[in-house]
């Protein structure tokens, strides 16, 4: 299966990807860090953060009944506190997407799978390829792809293309993330060429990382995306979503990151629809600082249910 | 019946007279008419000064060790008109030996300068250690046009010693030679006239202090001004016109024999300094800095 | 799925409720706080909301007179009879006061002059102690820094600081004359003497002996005198390029050494392999840095033609999300113009570039009903010529001009009589050197813009004065040398 792109063509588009400067990325964002997100903005940002979760689990010892746990606790984040979203989705193997879309039912809540041989990406494309259709024939909402980054890293950007052009036509309605795994890039030039090509494969979303290598999503990663996102939205007029993912723990640095994404794309992308954190341990620190701000207490973990 | 020499101007490597068309007599100690020399004039001062400004990004432009071989050469050639400097200054009514003394003290800070054209920049220049990942790293440059009065009290070497660090360091100059004495000045230029010095960078006037200086203090063309030995009134009247486009300006009232009256601070007089800032990518966990 | 929209940071206000202002404020002379001969006093005014904040004391040629008399009693009898490395421990004793009383001193640099808590939060009032903290090191190594030259101290300098970096720039001046072993009389400006009088405090905590540093507040006749002074012996004064040349006139026919930080218009230069949205930030930084009251400030900006109308479109969204309002919100990036005057200055250049026919774009956003407040604001269709190119306006205007090759945009960057900084964007390194060598100004930034540091010289070329501050350069304005 080929994309559109010729080579000469990819090759055109990528040169047109702009260079980033490392310092200059860290100060925009220090300038980010150093607002001060206080009060009913402060409320409002947590209970947005807490619908754009990805909820995930993707370990090689993951049970359905785990699966099912999850999907619980998607649904009912803090029963003890009234009226709080849902999370987004929830994420999982291909293996589980049929448990957690069953377990989610009509809640609303999509079910995520990762595929293409997630996490290393090192398998022939028919494996991903079918990878990716077990998921989907299970009722998957959501891929989330890996990208081949040897390829990448070695020039073959057409390779790359062309693997994650085909993934998107399989995936018909579904919508597709691509994964970069960031952590095995080399700089930001390459975050933003990488973000360039996948925006022009198909992707719908684009995610920074597997949550299996460190660094992972790291603010200037997240801000060079979205610097991707805006100008290939700002040339066509059409908005990729964007999912952090790895990383991104405390309440402080999610709304941090929905700051950034305020400020660098626009409030149209403060939705679920167009922006997610893929998070484990997240949503319980955005429910205790929550919780923090409706009653003037601090929290404890031990409240607050871990799944 | 004795040919006597008109001295004319030095402006972008020519000698024209001036265009006044007037000149004045060089009367030697005792009195005696020895050589004709240009009444400069304004608008002498003002050819010159835009010569000099055109001249001066190629000059600053060359390598310093470029410049440095071009004002090794003037030595040399120095060396090898000394006699004819010698009867200049015997002629205004020096003796021998001290005219010796000078030449060959002038000769020797040529030289020296010659020797500094690629290191002053080493010990002007820094690099700043800065608190965020940053290169930052200062260095010297040329201001540009400096106006030049040269000493009133010597005949070369003032003038040399003026000249030279101004030059060394990439400026060009607009000189206004010693009134009473301007015949080692012009026999200079002949000097440069044949040097590898491109012409507009050394430009040399003669005549009266008083009438070129406002021109050249007042001149929103001209960088910085160097004085030597002038009456106080006289310094003081070309700072207050040098204050128009903030010239910085240098007033010596060392004695050019001395050997302290050389050295990088004269250098230093006509540069200012640039400093450049450039990110640094962290590398590896490496730490922005140097 | 969930859909959010508005999202807006609320105010985040820093409280003043810890600043324990004094209703009237008097000289700082001989170690003592003075009631002003003059028997005169002005008012202070907060250019947020235009409240009243203090009286300040308005010292005549009589007062300066007292103050220089302190100065020389303490250099002669005290300061010069120190070592060098007795000196730095003041300086270091200090500098380190300062830092204990950092937020005080930024919420006072606030509240008297209008710029962002978060700017004299994490800029100003760091920077300052770092300079006292940089040149502390400096007073007993003067020597090592000039090998072979045997320097000395001045004897009193006399320092006129400006209004829009206060407390920053008299640790510019006040730190390396100290170091070098001068005493001070110190004028700050008029609308911004807060900090300058709570530094008093902060020497006299330190146990810094009487007259080393005397602070004397007023308008320009108060620095007028000290600059006409007869036994002071240097003048440093960082200020508008009109008065720098008065000083300058008034200090020939004295032995006063003199240093300048005068104006600036300053060209920032995007090429179009730039780092584009790292150079659109450098931009705002560049220019609405402080409500652009820079000297530095990047005010000119030339963009290759290839990507201008790109830079130009992400400038504008770019303001979208610059906070203009109350200086003392943490969120705020541009605060309250610094006063009536100036705010009505940058308006009749705004007014100036409309009727020369530029096109203008500033923000949609709400300024605060009280205080002195300008939207940032951008000019394009400019010519070299319009004025608004020309003159330096002190505030948050930029204008914005388009060149094809190199060669041209040296020859526009440098058609100035000013010659402070400049800015550089482009991803080439040769490049970068290749324009900076061209470029005429003493402070080049290069894919970056406004960035300071103790250990860095700053300072102009042509009539944006002369000398440097900050650095191993900066000690040079306040030592004599044998020549």
């Amino acid at each position: 299966m080929l994309g559109h792109l010729s080579t000469p063509e990819l090759s055109s588009l990528l040169a047109l990807s702009p260079s980033i400067d490392q310092i200059g990325t860290q100060e925009r964002i220090a300038r980010i860090q150093a607002r001060s997100i206080k009060g009913a903005a402060k409320i409002q940002g947590l209970r947005m953060a807490l619908s754009m979760i990805d909820l995930t689990t993707l370990e090689g010892k993951d049970t359905p009944a785990k699966v099912r746990q999850l999907c619980f606790k998607a649904q009912h984040l803090h029963d003890q506190a009234a009226d709080l979203p849902t999370v987004a989705a929830v994420c999982v193997y291909p293996t589980m997407v049929g448990v957690a879309k069953k377990a989610l039912g009509n809640s609303g809540i999509k079910v995520a799978s990762v595929s293409t041989a997630f996490p290393s990406g090192q398998a022939p494309f028919e494996v991903k390829k079918l990878d990716t259709l077990y998921a989907l024939d299970n009722g998957a909402d959501e891929i989330d792809m890996v990208v081949s980054r040897g390829r990448f890293l070695s020039g073959d950007y057409q390779f790359v293309y062309d693997e994650i052009a085909a993934i998107k036509e399989l995936c018909s309605t579904a919508r597709l993330k691509v994964i970069f795994e960031t952590g095995e890039l080399d700089s930001l030039d390459q975050v933003r060429k990488i973000s360039d090509l996948s925006i022009a494969a198909g992707a719908d979303f684009i995610k920074t990382s597997t949550g299996k290598i460190q660094p992972a999503a790291t603010f200037p990663v997240v801000l060079t995306m979205l610097g991707a996102i805006k100008d290939h939205f700002d040339k066509t007029g059409q908005m990729i979503g964007m999912k952090p993912a790895g990383g991104i723990s405390s309440s402080k640095l999610a709304l941090q990151h929905l700051l950034m994404v305020k400020e660098v794309l626009g409030e149209a992308w403060l939705s679920n629809e167009w922006y997610r954190f893929g998070a484990s341990s997240l949503a319980n620190d955005l429910l205790m600082q929550y919780q923090k701000q409706l009653t003037g207490k601090y929290q404890s973990a031990a409240y607050f249910s871990i799944d | 019946m004795e040919v006597l020499k008109t001295y004319k101007l030095y402006i972008g490597g020519q000698f024209p007279r001036t265009e006044s068309g007037r000149s004045y007599a060089v009367l030697s100690q005792s009195g005696q008419h020895i050589a004709n020399a240009c009444q400069g004039s304004k608008k002498d001062i003002r050819n010159a000064v835009q010569v000099a400004r055109k001249a001066q990004a190629s000059w600053a432009a060359k390598t310093a060790f470029n410049r440095s071989q071009i004002i090794y050469r003037i030595a040399e050639m120095l060396e090898a008109r000394k006699g004819q400097f010698l009867e200049e200054l015997q002629a205004l009514g020096f003796d021998l030996k001290s005219a010796t003394q000078e030449v060959e003290t002038s000769i020797d800070r040529c030289v020296y300068y010659a020797g500094w054209a690629d290191k002053y920049q080493a010990l002007l220049g820094t690099v700043n250690p800065v608190a965020s990942s940053h290169f930052n790293f200062s260095v010297p440059e040329a201001m540009g046009v400096v106006g030049v009065v040269a000493c009133q009290q010597t005949a070369l070497l003032g003038f040399i010693s003026q000249v030279l660090p101004a030059l060394i360091g990439g400026n060009s100059v607009v000189v206004i030679a010693n009134q009473k004495l301007p015949l080692c000045a012009i026999t200079f230029a002949e000097v440069l006239a044949t040097s590898d010095v491109p012409g507009g960078v050394v430009n040399i006037l003669t005549g009266s202090v008083e009438e070129m200086l406002p021109t050249l203090s007042g001149h929103m063309d001209v960088n910085a001004l160097s004085l030597a030995q002038l009456d106080i009134a006289i310094v003081e009247k070309a700072q207050t016109e040098a204050v128009e486009n903030l010239k910085r300006v240098m007033s010596y009232s060392i004695d050019f024999s001395q050997s302290r009256a050389q050295g990088l601070s004269y250098i230093s007089d006509f540069q200012e300094i640039k400093t450049t800032w450039h990110p640094i990518e962290q590398i590896a966990g490496g730490a922005g800095g140097y | 799925m969930m859909s959010q929209t508005n999202w807006n940071l609320e105010p985040s206000m820093e409280s003043a409720a810890q600043i324990q202002l004094q209703a009237q404020y008097e000289l700082f002379i001989d170690g003592k706080w003075q009631a002003p001969l003059s028997n005169t006093y002005y008012d202070n005014v907060n250019p947020a909301d235009e409240s009243h904040l203090a009286r300040i004391a308005w010292s005549n040629a009589a007062d300066v007179d007292l103050a220089v008399r302190a100065a020389r009693s303490a250099y002669e009898n005290v300061w010069s009879k120190l070592s060098g490395a007795e000196r730095g421990k003041y300086l270091f004793r200090i500098a380190r006061l300062m830092q204990e009383k950092a937020k005080e001193l930024a919420i006072l640099e606030t509240l008297d002059g209008g710029k962002p808590i978060r700017e004299s939060r994490d800029i100003d009032i760091p920077l300052a102690c770092n300079h006292f903290f940089y040149y502390a090191g400096w007073a007993d190594k003067l020597q090592e820094a000039f090998p072979g030259q045997q320097v000395a101290a001045l004897g009193v300098a006399g320092q006129i600081t400006p209004w829009n970096f206060p407390l920053l720039m008299l640790a510019w001046k006040v730190a390396p004359a100290l170091a070098c072993g001068n005493t001070v009389v110190l004028k700050p400006a008029e609308t911004t003497s807060l900090t300058a009088l709570k530094f008093a405090e902060i020497c006299q905590e330190a146990g810094l002996p009487a007259g080393v540093v005397n602070i004397v507040t007023g308008y320009g006749d108060s620095g007028a005198a000290l600059v006409a002074h007869p036994d002071v012996n240097k003048i440093a004064f960082t200020g508008s390029t009109a008065v720098g040349k008065q000083i300058q006139k008034a200090c020939i026919a004295t032995n006063k050494k003199l240093t300048l930080e005068l104006g600036g218009k300053s060209a920032n230069i995007i090429l179009e392999d730039a780092p584009i949205d790292q150079a659109v930030e450098g931009v705002i930084n560049s220019i609405f840095f402080n409500q652009g009251h820079v000297c530095c400030a990047g005010s000119r900006l030339f963009v290759q033609e290839s990507i201008a109308e790109r830079v130009l479109e992400k400038l504008k969204f770019r303001l979208q999300s610059i906070y203009v309002g109350n200086p003392l919100d943490k969120n705020t990036d541009i605060g309250a113009i610094n006063s009536k005057k100036q705010l009505e200055t940058i308006e009749r250049y705004i007014q100036l570039g409309l009727e020369e026919g530029a096109e203008i774009y500033q923000p949609t956003c709400e300024l605060p009903s009280a205080g002195y407040y300008c939207k940032p604001t951008l000019f394009t269709d400019v010519a070299q010529s319009a004025r608004i190119v020309q003159e330096e306006i002190f505030g948050p205007v930029l204008t914005i001009q388009t060149f094809r090759t190199m060669e041209e945009v040296v020859q526009k960057a440098n058609n100035t009589p000013y010659g402070l900084a400049a800015g550089v964007w482009t991803d080439k390194g040769a490049r970068i050197f290749g324009l900076s060598q061209q470029l005429k100004a003493g402070v080049i930034w290069a894919n970056t813009y406004n960035k300071f540091d103790p250990a860095s010289p700053f300072g102009g070329y042509k009539e944006s004065g002369f000398g440097r501050e900050g650095g191993l350069h900066g000690l040079r304005a306040y030592l004599k040398f044998p020549n």
